[in-house]
């Protein structure tokens, strides 16, 4: 068990800063998510943890330790770390007991003590007398299990799951969600879980870190990510946010304003240190946001497209005269909303992002 | 800070990679580097005399004029035959490929002496096969093959499948939607052909047509079966009657002969890394060959060609050779009467430096094998996943031992260890050790190429997972990367166990009493008129060949596409 702490980590690949300038702490224990489109670095961020590339500035240490520095690099089978890879990476010429055994015998550990922790690895993902099969021959699902043994069965201070899921189909992605979420609960192991699917990193992560183009966005616990977005990259990204000019007129100081958005007053919430600003942006939510009476106050869209989604239409609309401004909403079947028709929507909350205007 | 941590990974991680390139460096480039130190300042001091006289000399040139007729021919027929089949077993429907590539690509594997004495066994007046159907020339008469004809003509058959399969490799990464366009855009199909495949194929295609030069040029083998006993010497041969003569003092002499060979073969060379600039050994996954040409009507015809031309240049020799091996004397006629296996018995227990051939051409053929591997799986660790500019010029002089002429080794391996070793003293001129050092550095790429391929196709993230769980370098090589290279390592290794198993070229310059090899013993029956000996071993070196590429076969599910020349 430790920390990892990264500090200002750089890394560059000729003129790509794949992994731009990040700072992460993360608790003893913690389970943090890296969330990221494909490409914004969070692989190099991985493999900087890891010990398989070397850090062109910056310093990371796991616990007191600093395995990364400009002018040092403890190789990865130094680093006391697991991985879990994105394709498993079990080594096809070994038997399940034998991959999971790798890693002992390596440290020395001998028989009957090696056979016995096995076994527990083993038991600990539900794969008793699996231990003479070849991965070959087993599901995606228990080959994800062999892989989990494999990398804790050595009890690594820090675990990094490289997408460990993508492999896998929707039903078996679940059920090993839930695997992973009971795993860390009971093993307590520092975990890294990097992946590209918000779903699964807002259902397992304490905290998750969301990066774009190599520079952190935001770090924060899944649900100050979706209420309090840091900024319009990350509103956007994060459940699919509307992000809405708007002008703050009055805060109260303790994160509550009064803004207007084209017209429309509305409450919403912003962070203590905002102060009233003729510009700003919001980040507002489609279940915020309700079709009201034309007559009733709210803001002039006109609808897109309706999309039917079982039960629901999705309705895409634009702000009325402003065909860049896009919302989007849900309509309870049945709906006549086709293209082209004009609604009026009442927004219930929203949040000011920090860094728009008024700070 | 802990400086200290990771210190002994890095020290093993660089005194692994520069054993690597040491050895390297002293199967590749040292030979090559004392030759070239030898034909500038012969016996260690600048002087032009020797280079003058050698190249002054008639001798010389009509050699070379000799060695560039016999090549240039040798390669125009293996084009023709090699193109045209590469052509219909790629693009068209024909049934039976696997079988017809087997037979078509045997006898490159066969020794090149072999493959002429049986050649001159078809025409000879004493031709077993000519006499069972009573069309042998009459006693007497002088074998048509002792020719420049003859050596082209066995030159073209030997390469013909080194064109094949370079044309034929890249047929295998056409798209047939390339073809198929054409065809959909009412090209007649020798249209196609004209417009769209050959101008496509260009590269490989001069690409096989330099290797094809380049191996005539350096064909020991054939020249000597053919051209010594038709007096018509080339720069190999030349080279070897010239050492065999008259012993090292002409040393300096034949080192500016091998490095004239050296340089119409660097010449080739360059021509061919100039068309395959872009070349590498990665094998693409979409392996959807294109055959797209539907024969028809046309298909049994094209098929009974190709086997009447697989007939013609394996079956024929290879039973002409079999007769002849089963005679007591060379001209007597085969019957049940005549037959005989007297010729197997004296080779096996009758004849010591026949035995003792046999035992050191399997020792340094299995020796050779296993040591190129344990030096390709970690070489090619470095150069595949380690990628450097140090380690692409390692890439690039692994290759030369091989791309050269085999006298030229021969020769510049003569001179490197004419005296003792320094330091210890020791000399292995005139021992079994300094053919396999040959053999090492000839062979290395054959090993190394397989292996190379085999690693583009392992996730790295299995040696990744390895590292994480604690393993360094050389317990990773060993208990991770090597088994699952194993199979082209073992393809490699058969490879190379082949080749230096028919391998006559370097041995030929190198033997001395005791370290004869199967190719020097066959030779010197040959030379001495005793062909029903000669025939009797080559059948044996062709049994030992085909049973062993057969039983690669058992391996080829596993292996990276094209790794085993001879398998579809």
């Amino acid at each position: 068990m430790a920390r990892l702490t990264i500090e200002r980590a750089t890394k560059s690949f000729g003129a790509l800063r794949a992994v731009d300038d990040v700072s992460l702490d993360v608790k003893d224990g913690e389970f943090v998510a890296i969330l990221g489109a494909s490409g914004c670095g969070k692989t190099t961020l991985l493999r900087l943890i890891a010990g398989f590339e070397r850090i062109d500035g910056g310093r990371i240490l796991i616990g007191d330790n600093a395995v990364s520095t400009t002018q040092a690099h403890v190789p990865p089978e130094r680093r006391r770390i697991g991985i879990v890879f994105q394709a498993y990476a079990l080594w096809p010429h070994m038997t399940v007991a034998e991959n999971v055994a790798y890693g002992l015998s390596v440290a020395g550990v001998r028989d009957p003590e090696r056979a016995r922790r096995v076994a527990a690895a083993l038991t600990l993902v539900e794969l008793d007398g699996y231990g003479e099969r070849r991965p070959a021959l087993l599901s995606g699902g228990q080959r994800q299990r062999v892989a989990l043994a494999r990398c804790l069965v050595t009890e690594p201070s820090l675990v990094l799951l490289d997408e460990p899921l993508a492999n896998l189909d929707v039903h078996l992605r679940a059920s090993m969600e839930d695997e992973f979420a009971r795993f860390h609960e009971r093993t307590g192991t520092t975990m890294i879980y990097i992946t590209h699917d918000q779903a699964e990193a807002m259902a397992l992560a304490d905290r998750i870190a969301v990066m774009d183009e190599g520079r952190l966005l935001q770090f924060a616990a899944p649900s100050q990510l979706y209420r309090e977005p840091a900024n319009e990259t990350v509103a956007r990204f994060v459940g699919d946010g509307i992000v809405l000019p708007v002008a703050v007129r009055s805060v109260d100081g303790s994160g509550g304003c009064i803004a207007d958005v084209y017209g429309h007053v509305v409450t919403m919430r912003c962070a203590p240190a905002q102060r009233a600003a003729g510009t700003a942006l919001a980040c507002l939510r489609s279940r915020d946001l309700a079709i009201v009476e034309p007559a009733a106050a709210g803001v002039s869209a006109r609808v897109d497209r309706a999309i039917y989604q079982g039960g629901f239409f999705r309705l895409e609309a634009h702000v009325e005269g402003a065909p860049d401004k896009l919302l989007h909403l849900a309509a309870p079947e049945p709906s006549a909303l086709e293209p082209g028709a004009a609604i009026k929507v009442d927004i219930a909350d929203g949040w000011i992002i920090p860094g728009t205007g008024g700070n | 800070m802990t400086h200290t941590e990771g210190l002994r990974e890095r020290v093993e991680d660089y005194s692994l990679l520069w054993s690597l390139v040491l050895v390297v460096g002293v199967l590749s480039v040292l030979p090559l580097a004392r030759l070239l130190e030898e034909a500038i300042a012969p016996g260690g001091q600048f002087s032009s005399t020797v280079l003058v006289r050698v190249l002054s000399s008639a001798a010389t040139w009509t050699a070379t004029r000799h060695s560039l007729v016999t090549a240039l021919g040798g390669t125009l027929l293996a084009v023709v035959v090699g193109g045209v089949v590469a052509l219909l077993v790629s693009l068209t429907d024909i049934r039976g490929r696997n079988a017809f590539v087997f037979c078509f690509v045997l006898p490159m594997m066969i020794a090149p002496q072999v493959v002429a004495l049986a050649w001159l066994q078809v025409f000879g007046p004493s031709s077993p096969l000519l006499k069972l159907i009573g069309l042998a020339p009459a006693l007497g008469s002088r074998n048509p093959l002792y020719s420049p004809e003859g050596i082209i003509l066995v030159l073209g058959i030997q390469y013909a499948p080194l064109v094949f399969l370079t044309l034929r490799a890249g047929l295998r990464t056409m798209p047939r939607e390339l073809i198929e366009a054409a065809l959909a855009g009412g090209a007649a199909p020798m249209t196609v052909l004209r417009t769209i495949v050959l101008p496509l194929m260009t590269p490989p295609l001069v690409a096989g047509i330099a290797l094809c030069f380049v191996s005539c040029l350096g064909n020991f083998g054939i020249p000597a079966v053919l051209g010594i006993p038709g007096n018509y010497p080339v720069l190999p041969t030349l080279i070897y009657q010239r050492l065999a003569g008259l012993g090292p003092a002409v040393l300096s002499e034949v080192a500016v002969l091998s490095m004239l060979i050296g340089f119409i073969a660097v010449i080739g060379i360059l021509l061919q890394d100039l068309m395959l600039r872009r070349r590498d050994f990665r094998i693409s996954t979409t392996s959807s060959t294109a055959r797209a040409f539907e024969l028809r009507g046309w298909r049994l015809p094209v098929e009974i060609g190709l086997w009447t031309l697989s007939a013609l240049v394996l079956f024929v020799p290879l039973v002409a050779l079999i007769l002849t091996s089963l005679v007591s004397s060379v001209g007597v006629p085969i019957n049940s009467a005549t037959a005989t296996l007297s010729n197997y018995d004296f080779l096996l227990f009758g004849h010591d430096a026949a035995r003792r051939a046999l035992v050191n051409s399997f020792s340094l053929s299995a020796t050779a094998a296993v040591a190129i591997v344990m030096i390709a799986v970690p070489l090619a660790y470095f150069l595949v996943w380690r990628r450097s500019r140090l380690l692409r010029m390692v890439n690039l002089v692994t290759e030369m031992p091989y791309a050269l002429p085999g006298v030229v080794l021969a020769i510049a391996a003569i001179l490197l260890f004419l005296k003792p070793l320094p330091l210890i003293g020791l000399s292995i001129y005139n021992t079994v050790w300094i053919i396999l050092f040959c053999y090492l550095a000839r062979f290395l790429v054959l090993g190394l190429r397989p292996i190379i391929s085999a690693y583009y196709q392992v996730d790295r993230a299995l040696e990744e997972a390895a590292q994480v769980a604690g393993a360094r370098l050389m317990r990773r090589l060993w208990t991770i990367i090597f088994p699952l290279v194993a199979p082209a390592a073992t393809a490699g290794a058969l490879l190379i166990f082949l080749t230096a198993f028919n391998e006559l070229t370097v041995s030929a310059l190198l033997w001395s009493s005791g370290s004869e090899t199967l190719g020097v013993v066959f030779f010197s029956f040959q030379q001495g008129g005793d062909s029903t000996y000669a025939a009797a071993l080559g059948t044996l070196t062709v049994i030992v060949t085909t049973i062993l590429m057969l039983s690669t076969l058992l391996l080829a599910g596993r292996l990276p596409l094209g790794v085993l020349p001879w398998r579809d």
